[in-house]
């Protein structure tokens, strides 16, 4: 049995600025905070992380809201669980791609209890929001005892586990965008079972202008690099042009040479890859007859 | 340092003090005796500890019994009324829905938690409800025709 064996104080703040209070109060490596814990718990009875403290904010109810503005877009607290985001009606009909990625996060019971903030915030290359926020050009919303600021979401994963959250910040909001007029947005991750990590996944959103060109588009990769990652110049290839299977074809190629994937328990870098090359092209085109239809 | 818990589990209020370090599932199991309740891979990988807090299928080995405080639990030796076994549990024996009997709990438990939510799914959604739990006997279909079937049985005692 894997339990957890050593010993910590568990601190459970009534207010965000109790929380934020103790995160400052707190060294670095001392406390971690936890929200649902599907991700932390695992990394506990394995010894990865013993904090001496744990904050526990799951219990916030102020940071589990899913709000839509007709001029600021989405808004998404924190601890908003991925079942409440799949199973919204406005996040279903507004921005389905984050229903339909969050249907595959791991398994229903997972979803119940696992907060998006705290998927976001562990840092997991393999992660399934974090593409898609990526894609969706999604802003996150940090703060601390100081104040607030907001990074966008592909600047916020700097490696394995490792993001720009300083030690006395907390990610309290995810903002999306509206989407642009004639914009797709796709997600599809490749894994060996349902709901597992995915050994490659892509997101791509793409907008069209009136004359069907692609004005702007969005590649967003996982489980490819050390973080999730944009596809640059495979974006660069299809903007301003009419997008044809060619294009998407050349664009997966391109982001393929751009993907930096290691080999993992279940597949080799070099199959990454060709997963990459193969997923863009057919998110990109289904991307694409979303973009028409919209 | 140990922590004050309460919980109610299958309807009954307890009081106990733990360890912060403490699974939900170590507490079910081992300080209160709902050993219907299964430990198995520990990870959040098979979902055979899954018990309805609150009305949600959650994994008890991936939750700190501490964040369960002040919550209704439901686990397996809830759902059947005395002597009398729950349609899912009926369900279950009369479609062969089991063999080793060890991810049954668990599968029964996010049956229900399923059922209460949608008293007709369809085969696919039965699958989307239960992708996580893993068994190495039966095969699923059988476990998904014990799902219909007892839907079918518990719409028919509305």
């Amino acid at each position: 049995m894997k339990d957890i064996i050593f010993d910590f104080e568990y601190l459970t703040p009534k207010t965000l600025k109790e929380a934020l209070e103790l995160l400052s109060k707190y060294d670095e490596g001392e406390c971690k905070v936890i929200a649902g814990g599907q991700s932390l718990l695992v990394l506990m009875k394995h010894k990865l992380i013993t904090p001496n403290y744990l904050i526990d904010i799951k219990g916030l109810s102020d940071l589990d809201y899913i709000k839509l503005d007709d001029k600021q877009g989405l808004k998404i607290g924190a601890l908003t669980t991925h079942r409440a985001i799949e199973t919204s009606p406005i996040i279903q009909k507004e921005f389905t791609v984050l229903s339909e990625m969050e249907q595959n996060v791991s398994s229903v019971e997972t979803r119940n209890w696992g907060t998006i903030g705290g998927n976001v915030c562990h840092g997991d290359p393999g992660g399934d929001p974090t593409p898609v926020l990526i894609a969706l050009n999604a802003n996150l919303k940090l703060t601390s005892l100081k104040g607030e600021r907001t990074i966008k979401a592909e600047d916020f994963t700097s490696n394995y586990y490792e993001t720009a959250l300083q030690h006395d910040e907390l990610l309290t909001e995810i903002q999306v965008p509206n989407l642009a007029p004639n914009t797709g947005v796709k997600f599809t991750k490749f894994s060996q079972i349902a709901g597992d990590y995915a050994n490659a996944s892509a997101a791509v959103s793409i907008t069209l202008d009136n004359k069907e060109i692609c004005s702007d588009v969005r590649i967003a990769l996982g489980s490819v690099a050390v973080a999730p990652m944009r596809a640059k110049k495979a974006e660069d290839i299809l903007k301003g042009k009419k997008i044809s299977d060619e294009l998407l074809a050349e664009a997966g190629q391109i982001a393929s040479e751009e993907a930096s994937p290691t080999t993992d328990a279940e597949v080799s870098a070099e199959y990454k890859k060709e997963l990459v090359k193969v997923l863009v092209r057919r998110v990109g085109k289904e991307a694409l007859e979303r973009a028409k239809k919209a | 340092m140990k922590k004050e818990l309460n919980l109610v589990v299958n309807g009954e209020s307890y009081n106990l003090w733990v360890e912060p370090g403490t699974l939900l599932v170590q507490v079910l199991r081992d300080e209160l005796g709902f050993k219907g309740t299964k430990r198995s891979c520990d990870s959040g990988s098979c979902c055979a500890c899954t018990v309805i807090l609150d009305g949600k299928a959650v994994k008890s080995c991936s939750i700190l019994a501490l964040q369960a405080n002040g919550k209704k639990v439901l686990t397996v030796e809830g759902l059947a009324d005395g002597a009398n076994l729950h349609p899912i549990q009926q369900a279950f024996i009369d479609n062969w829905a089991f063999q080793c009997g060890f991810c049954t709990s668990g599968q029964m438990m996010a049956a229900k938690a399923l059922l209460d939510e949608n008293d007709n799914p369809t085969r696919e959604e039965i699958q989307r409800a239960m992708d996580g739990h893993l068994c190495r006997c039966t095969g699923y279909n059988m476990i998904n025709e014990a799902i219909q079937d007892a839907a079918k049985r518990l719409r028919e005692r509305k």
